[in-house]
């Protein structure tokens, strides 16, 4: 059904190292930078005041990612610089349960939900004490005694490298504290909602979440982020997972934002042996989104699964790049990622695999596919395997392609009429990712949506 | 029911069939035979209004309409059901759900009312009965990781359920083994009636021991080259198709 990948053609070089960027981005990061250090608080730990100096520093440092970064090739970020970006206030009336209940999937469980970044407890559904699972807002971790925070949080995910993971360390307001003891399993998933109602354009929620599954302990989370207003709202989000050994995590983010939002997402997870995480991401919304998702197999018999699923439409631009590092012997992971981009969106994958020397026994797949229904959409699709070990199973493959014409001509020659065949396809092309999620009403729910979205006119 | 009238059709410039006649009765069974490449499954694909395949001249009225002016989906829902050679792998999408909203498309243009899910099931439970089809096939993607049987059968089933007035088999019997042949060629026998007609292509005899026709076609370079009883297929059977291709090439139109 689908062409042969041709390969991306070659862009201008990437920046070396130490030529800072132009004079106006440099003092427009500056001021930004001021701005939200004016908006911080001091009431955090001592430790955590140091690792937000680095921060603060090292984001000044870098400055704002451009188009002749490599990691930044084909994601132009320049228009969310041209924000009047400052932390997002509270505002507007509270929300009442039933505001948030169409966002909810329907789905029984424990919820933390955060407004524009800041915490609501008065939304939330908290589990009863005392069957191993913590769940809070970070903020309230911090503000008592906390050795598990202290030893992970900003451990994980690498601000030296992107700046706004540098950005969110400086400066995050609050985020979700999950945890769950060893050899636990949560009876009810795990709902982090984020929404962004600010109707001031460059508002920044800045959340920071922090997942820890203990030894064999068993976890499901969905992260879902959506939008009451339609400003060009920015969101900045950072999720660190650590998994203990036989640790067993399912991380479903959903991004339904409004089509002028921006979101940025990182998340980083660190896997020990015999552990496994499952990782979704499906993004539907907002003018441009940048997902970096990446995970650290970090002992034997670590598996990772990551699945993604991204729609653009219009004029929107959806990045997901990901990372699987292969740091240690008999890892397994597969990566299975669709796109379908009609009007005029630009769609990016970047599947980065790195299998180290002492990885031997690698298992790795990664497939990109990606369905263009218009002439104008586009999608750069890239792998990126870079591998050190001798003895290794790596396969990729990245396809874009049309409708196959045949599937559509067998459909039609049993009654179903053109556009409804095309319906049904383009919509079993999304349902293959969807159909792996583990959390049955978030997958009802997300069927729903594609009908909806692929629906006749 | 059908009446082909001088037929030309081809591909990318390339003449296939050539001025092709067939007339088919309501009732009747007719088995198109002829060697590879003779332009078989070409008629299959145009009369079930493949767009790859030109149609450059002639005429083919289905129950009095014009075949060719219609769309594929209208075709079937006009009662015209063709049984693929190589029926396609569709991932992601349910085969009951695709069958079901295929029937009520058929029904609907009919007139019919259509089905509720459970008035649907009961339907489906009575058809794979006749095909001996594993009911748990159907809850998987159409076609997807089917055994080359088992895809067989399928188009059989689906054909079960839609009731169509004409139903053109295409090479159903090739990939089967005699025991799946009995089961296929049984089922197409069950759903014979005297409104409905059948057209079976093939390259061999051996379904038409199961499948008895009434009439036999054989079509060479294009064009039917000799039509006769259900010995016709025994006696291509015992002398190949070779002896034909002087009738062929002498008479332009038999």
């Amino acid at each position: 059904m689908i062409d042969t990948l041709n390969q991306p053609k070659a862009g201008p070089a990437p920046e070396r190292a130490g030529v800072a960027p132009a004079d106006s981005d440099q003092q427009r990061v500056q001021i930004v930078l001021d701005s939200f250090a004016r908006a911080d608080s001091s009431a955090f730990p001592p430790w955590l005041r140091t690792l937000r100096g680095a921060a603060r520093a090292r984001a000044g440092r870098m400055g704002f990612p451009t188009t002749r970064q490599e990691e930044w090739r084909f994601t132009n970020m320049a228009p969310v610089l041209q924000l009047p970006l400052h932390p997002a206030e509270k505002t507007g009336p509270a929300l009442t349960r039933q505001d948030i209940a169409r966002f909810a999937f329907g789905l029984d469980a424990h919820r933390l939900v955060f407004v524009d970044g800041h915490f609501c407890a008065d939304l939330c559904s908290l589990p009863e004490e005392g069957n191993g699972l913590q769940l809070g807002n970070l903020l309230g971790q911090l503000a008592g005694d906390c050795p598990d925070v202290e030893q992970n949080l900003a451990r994980h995910a690498p601000s030296d490298a992107n700046f706004f993971t540098a950005l969110n360390t400086a400066f995050f307001r609050d985020g979700a504290f999950v945890s769950i003891a060893a050899g636990k399993t949560a009876a009810k998933p795990v709902h982090l909602l984020f929404i962004g109602a600010s109707e001031q354009a460059g508002a920044t929620a800045l959340s920071r979440n922090l997942i820890l599954a203990q030894r064999g302990a068993r976890l499901k989370v969905i992260e879902s982020h959506v939008s009451l207003s339609d400003a060009a709202r920015v969101t900045n989000t950072v999720t660190e997972l650590v998994l203990g050994p036989g640790a067993d995590v399912e991380h479903c983010k959903v991004q339904q934002e409004s089509g002028r939002a921006f979101h940025i997402a990182a998340i980083q997870a660190v896997q020990a042996a015999d552990s496994r995480w499952i990782s979704h991401s499906i993004a539907t919304g907002s003018r441009l989104a940048r997902n970096q998702i990446q995970t650290l197999l970090n002992a034997g018999g670590a598996a990772a699964i990551l699945n993604g699923l991204y729609l653009g439409d219009a004029e929107q631009l959806i990045d997901h790049h990901t990372v699987v590092d292969h740091a240690r012997a008999h890892c397994e992971s597969h990566e299975f990622y669709h796109g379908i981009l009609a009007g005029r969106a630009h769609g990016v994958f970047n599947g980065k695999i790195f299998v180290r020397q002492d990885a031997q026994k690698t298992n790795a797949k990664q497939t990109n596919r990606n369905l263009l229904l218009s002439d104008n959409a586009v999608i750069d699709t890239k792998p990126q395997l870079e591998i050190f070990a001798d003895d290794v199973k790596c396969t990729h493959g990245a396809a874009i392609g049309q409708l196959s014409d045949e599937a559509v001509f067998y459909l039609r020659s049993r009654g179903i009429g053109a556009e409804q065949a095309r319906r049904i396809l383009i919509q079993a092309f999304a349902s293959d990712v969807i159909e792996r999620i583990g959390i049955e009403p978030v997958r009802a729910g997300l069927e729903q949506m594609l009908a909806e979205r692929f629906a006749p006119a | 029911m059908l009446e082909i009238r001088d037929l030309c059709a081809g591909v990318e410039g390339n003449p296939i069939l050539q001025n092709l006649n067939l007339r088919v009765k309501a009732g009747e069974v007719h088995a198109i035979m002829g060697p590879n490449g003779s332009g078989k499954s070409t008629l299959a694909q145009v009369l079930a209004g493949r767009s790859d395949y030109e149609v450059t001249g002639g005429s083919v009225l289905f129950n009095g309409a014009d075949l060719l002016a219609m769309k594929p989906e209208d075709r079937a829902r006009a009662g015209l059901f063709l049984a693929f050679q190589y029926p396609v792998e569709i991932p992601g999408v349910n085969s009951t759900s695709f069958l079901k909203a295929a029937l009520n498309e058929c029904r609907k243009a009919r007139g019919q009312e259509e089905l509720d899910a459970v008035e649907f099931l009961a339907l489906v439970k009575e058809k794979t009965k006749l095909l001996d089809l594993d009911p748990a096939l159907l809850s998987r993607s159409v076609n997807e990781g089917f055994s080359g049987g088992e895809k067989k059968r399928n188009e059989i089933f689906q054909m079960a359920v839609l009731e169509p007035r004409l139903a053109i088999l295409d090479e159903t019997d090739s990939g089967l083994d005699i025991d799946a042949l009995k089961i296929v060629a049984g089922g197409v026998n069950k759903l014979r009636r005297p409104d409905n007609a059948t057209l079976v292509i093939t390259h061999y005899q051996r379904l038409l021991n199961y499948i008895v026709p009434d009439i036999v076609h054989v079509l060479m370079e294009g064009r039917i080259v000799k039509t006769g009883g259900k010995e016709l297929a025994l006696e291509l059977e015992e002398r190949g198709y070779d002896w034909l291709l002087e009738t062929a090439a002498s008479n332009g139109k038999p």
